[in-house]
């Protein structure tokens, strides 16, 4: 499929040329559109009306709609139409999106033992599609089986890193049929749940908010097969799923809205489409046969251009940040990096500019980043240690390169150093960024050669063993992250805490391993106080940005298309910044 | 002559069981070893099976739940003995059996792999048999006519239109006739609406004329030019001009005697293209939606699905070999000289 997808958007830029694209104005022809980035921060387009059918498709398929063995963030955020988990991201658009709100449960967790215990009450009245009631050792079964089990592996395992284990270790419920099951999930009646972590998590919430709380009754559970046999808990169940094919729901007759506050369950029946063409996808949202794309990640880049230059259709189209981070870490133990003032001069004579030109552009690549953390992540502070300025035709001013030159004379290395810059060889537009990055380096003396490595062994094999960085001298190395949750700790623990290092698929490159910054990653998920949780993500970014281990180059963005007839459209950042499923409709 | 014709298919039945093997041992050899050229382990194809970012623990049991642990030979023989035996598979809280012929389960989504293909079959047939009666037809009859008409407009056009059809790709020609008949006239259904010849005829008939036409477009031009080169061939040949001369009227030169001699190596050509035409499939599934065989193909290679990838491979195979077969059976229909045996 990646080898046909640049011929497609060839083939798709030239059917938009051939003028033919213009007309296809479609049946929502009529609705004007609500500007451009409108539903960026605010929910648009918002409506009570019932009925119709919402029609999803989408270029690829589901890991498992099993809401237990998912982990795509589309994934996360569709199979909230048939499930409820404890919590879930709030129904809303912007910053606000962020937060974490009761579902399944009555409130957000209580947490006690100095946030090592957390204490969820369900709901009363909550009922499966087949009218039997959702129980808490339903959630507990649900957690057991998706971390615990050798056959469920697509998901998260959070629970299973967090929660104390058994002695002997927790087999999974497959094994395990012991009727107390992991001791550190209680559920002493029906409505409560009770998790005992084995250290303080002050975001526990976060994770409860991951579709693995959305309960499963044991007797019920086919293990690989339970994905044909979804047991519904939301306001629609699940009529049909045929892999590679297509999914349709229709309203749960069980479901009563007085138990949910959040969901409106507008349409009377959903429709999503799988593994159909990319580029066909954009041509049906345009003509009005579609309502989503349910990827959430953006339009293909043959129909950018279309959308941009009509600006009827660029009102109908938003371009939200994608939570995302492309930036390139330089290793902490490979000379001359592991002098500080070496690390600052490639901060200062890195053209981000042209890196963000051969990712795409400011619409579809993203913002020049100067901060670890992207701005919709909790925590975000705006600083910029290491100002550039740009000469106007393109390329860094004088006066940057004069900085960076001052940084390589109290390095030792005046007239710069050899180096290597890694990029994944199988992404075209990383290397194309590398190019970028390897002219901008050369102006001060900075010579590099990029070396190019598989996606899939770049960390396991590569960037991410350590003792492969070192044995080959791989300075630089340009890497992509987003984070599980929204928030500085979910975003930075894995690439930024020096206990994250691992001997081979760890993602801190640099290996950064500052006391201070650690110590602070205790203090903040020890915190009960979101705010000073908050500050503390800016102080890691910050002191990270003084040690400069992390070139940050884009915030990542995406340009979507939303078609004027569908109602209650919002981005959602929860899951990285793509339009919220929960409450969508469709005009008649 | 019935017991000629019958040992022979069971001679080339023998023979095609025996490709088959080679074949599953060949996507075997291929699957496990051209990525350990490259340095690929088997950690990592088992790390393709489990969730972002996973754990050792993680890849150890995948590794084990699907027999990567174990040598090639060992996995080889276990899928063998799920196609004579069948096999059972554990989903966890329950264990459920394939039986014979089992052509295992799919590394990427735990089904067993000879429904899938089943399931797939029917619309990958029709997309076949609909563009290849297109195909046919059309090219056949625009040969004749060119070679008839030769240096006509009607020839030059129909080379034109012939030259365009095998070099413009599906993906272009499949995305312009959907922009053009389904989202600006709205005549015809758009992407994504194949539904089964069992639930709507009606509905499969208008979601098929499209990809239809569109495969058939890239190999009517080669027949096109086939037929237009085999006739004018054929026409210059003494025979024709014997039957001219006894008198014979123009319409039965050109239907038995010329048409005839000229269609022998079209058919040939007609059995390898129907036998390769799982290639073709592939892209015009991928650019209407249409959920076939060739859909199922790509995803097992890019998913690294080995039982998938082995499933479709076998088909396709058989399909070349079953082509070919009729269109040897065929030839003794059309050419009186061809003796079988």
């Amino acid at each position: 499929m990646k080898k046909i997808r640049p011929i497609a958007a060839l083939a798709a830029g030239l059917v938009a040329t051939t003028g033919l694209a213009a007309c296809g104005g479609g049946s929502g022809g009529s609705n004007k559109g609500a500007g451009y980035n409108a539903a960026t921060d605010k929910v648009i387009n918002q409506s009570d009306k019932k009925g119709g059918t919402l029609r999803f498709a989408i270029s690829d398929d589901f890991d498992s709609p099993d809401p237990g063995n998912t982990y795509y963030a589309w994934s996360q955020n569709f199979v909230r139409l048939y499930g409820r988990g404890l919590l879930t991201f709030k129904p809303a658009a912007g910053s606000e999106s962020n937060q974490v709100v009761p579902d399944l449960a009555q409130g957000p967790g209580t947490p006690s033992d100095g946030g090592k215990t957390w204490t969820y009450k369900l709901r009363s009245g909550v009922k499966y599609d087949d009218g039997t009631p959702v129980t808490s050792k339903d959630v507990k079964y649900a957690v057991e089986r998706s971390n615990f089990t050798d056959e469920l592996q697509l998901g998260p395992k959070y629970f299973k890193a967090y929660l104390q284990d058994n002695t002997p270790a927790y087999k999974g419920p497959y094994k395990d049929k012991s009727p107390q099951g992991l001791k550190s999930i209680e559920t002493p009646d029906d409505s409560t749940v009770i998790f005992h972590l084995s250290k303080p998590f002050s975001e526990f919430d976060y994770l409860v908010g991951m579709a693995q709380t959305i309960p499963v009754p044991q007797a019920k559970d086919k293990g690989l097969k339970y994905e044909q046999a979804i047991v519904s808990s939301g306001p629609y169940k699940i009529d049909s799923y045929q892999r590679g094919k297509s999914m349709t729901l229709s309203r749960n007759p069980n479901w009563d809205p007085s138990t949910d506050p959040i969901r409106k369950a507008l349409p009377d029946r959903i429709e999503l489409q799988l593994k159909q063409s990319g580029d066909d996808i954009d041509n049906r949202l345009l003509a009005g046969s579609l309502d989503v794309d349910a990827a959430g990640v953006g339009v293909q880049s043959g129909t950018q251009g279309k959308l941009l230059s009509d600006q009827t259709k660029k009102a109908n189209t938003d371009n939200p940040l994608q939570g995302y981070l492309r930036f390139a870490s330089m290793n902490l133990h490979v000379a001359p990096l592991d002098n500080v003032h070496c690390r600052r001069a490639v901060q200062y004579a890195t053209d981000k500019v042209a890196m963000q030109s051969a990712y795409g552009g400011p619409l579809a690549g993203g913002d020049v980043a100067t901060t670890i953390l992207p701005p919709s992540i909790v925590g975000y502070t705006k600083f910029d240690k290491y100002p550039q300025k740009y000469k106007q035709g393109g390329g860094l001013d004088d006066s940057t390169l004069a900085q960076a030159k001052s940084e390589l004379q109290q390095c030792g290395k005046p007239t710069g150093f050899k180096t290597k810059i890694s990029a994944r060889s199988d992404r075209p537009k990383e290397v194309a960024m590398a190019q970028a990055m390897q002219q901008g380096l050369k102006q001060v003396g900075i010579q590099t050669e990029i070396v190019q490595y598989p996606a899939g062994d770049y960390f396991n094999k590569y960037v991410g063993a350590p003792k492969f960085v070192h044995d080959n001298g791989v300075g630089i190395m340009l890497m992509a992250w987003s984070a599980d949750w929204p928030t500085g700790y979910g975003f930075l623990s894995q690439i930024l805490d020096g206990r994250a290092i691992k001997p081979s698929g760890g993602n801190n490159l640099p290996e950064e391993n500052n006391q201070k910054i650690n110590d602070l990653f205790d203090q903040a998920i020890g915190n009960t106080d979101k705010e000073a949780r908050a500050k503390i993500y800016g102080q890691i970014d910050q002191m990270a940005m003084d040690d400069a281990v992390d070139i940050p180059i884009i915030y990542a963005k995406a340009l979507l298309y939303r078609p004027p007839n569908v109602t209650n459209v919002g981005i959602t950042q929860g899951y990285g910044g793509m339009y919220d499923y929960l409450n969508m409709g469709v005009k008649k | 002559m019935p017991r000629i014709v019958f040992a022979y298919l069971i001679r080339r039945l023998i023979g095609a069981v025996i490709m088959l093997l080679i074949v599953s041992v060949v996507v075997f050899g291929i699957f496990f070893g051209i990525p350990k050229l490259v340095g690929q382990t088997n950690d990592q194809l088992a790390a393709s099976f489990v969730g972002k970012a996973p754990t050792a623990e993680a890849i150890a049991q995948t590794k084990h739940r699907l027999n990567l642990d174990k040598p090639i030979w060992v996995q080889y023989g276990k899928w063998i003995q799920g196609v004579v035996a069948g096999q059972d598979f554990n989903n966890g809280p329950s264990k459920e059996h394939c039986s014979a012929p089992c052509f295992g389960y799919s590394f990427k989504n735990n089904q067993a792999v000879l429904p899938q293909l089943e399931d797939r079959a029917p619309a990958t047939l029709s997309l076949a048999a609909g563009a290849a009666i297109i195909w046919l037809l059309s090219g056949v009859a625009t040969g004749i006519l060119s070679a008839l008409k030769r240096g006509s407009i009607w020839d030059r056009a129909a080379m034109v239109i012939a030259l365009a059809g095998v070099s413009l790709p599906i993906y272009f020609t499949g995305l312009l006739s959907m922009q053009i008949f389904s989202y600006n006239l709205d005549v015809l259904p758009g992407g994504g609406s194949y539904v089964p010849f069992s639930q709507n005829p009606g509905t499969w008939f208008q979601s098929l004329i499209l990809p239809w036409i569109t495969l058939a477009f890239l190999y009517a031009a080669t027949y096109a030019r086939l037929t237009r080169a085999g006739m004018l061939e054929t026409l210059g040949e003494d025979y024709i001009r014997t039957a001219r001369a006894k008198g014979l009227a123009e319409r039965a030169v050109i239907a038995k005697h010329a048409l005839r001699s000229t269609l022998t190596p079209i058919l040939t050509v007609f059995g390898m293209d129907l036998g390769l035409l799982l290639g073709g499939a592939v892209l015009t599934e991928h650019t209407f939606g249409i959920p076939g065989l060739g859909q199922l193909s790509i995803d097992g290679i890019v998913g690294n699905d080995l039982p998938v990838v082995l499933g479709v491979t076998l088909v396709a195979a058989l399909f070349i070999v079953v082509a070919n077969l009729i269109v040897d059976l065929l030839y003794a229909v059309i050419d009186p000289r061809v003796r079988l045996g």
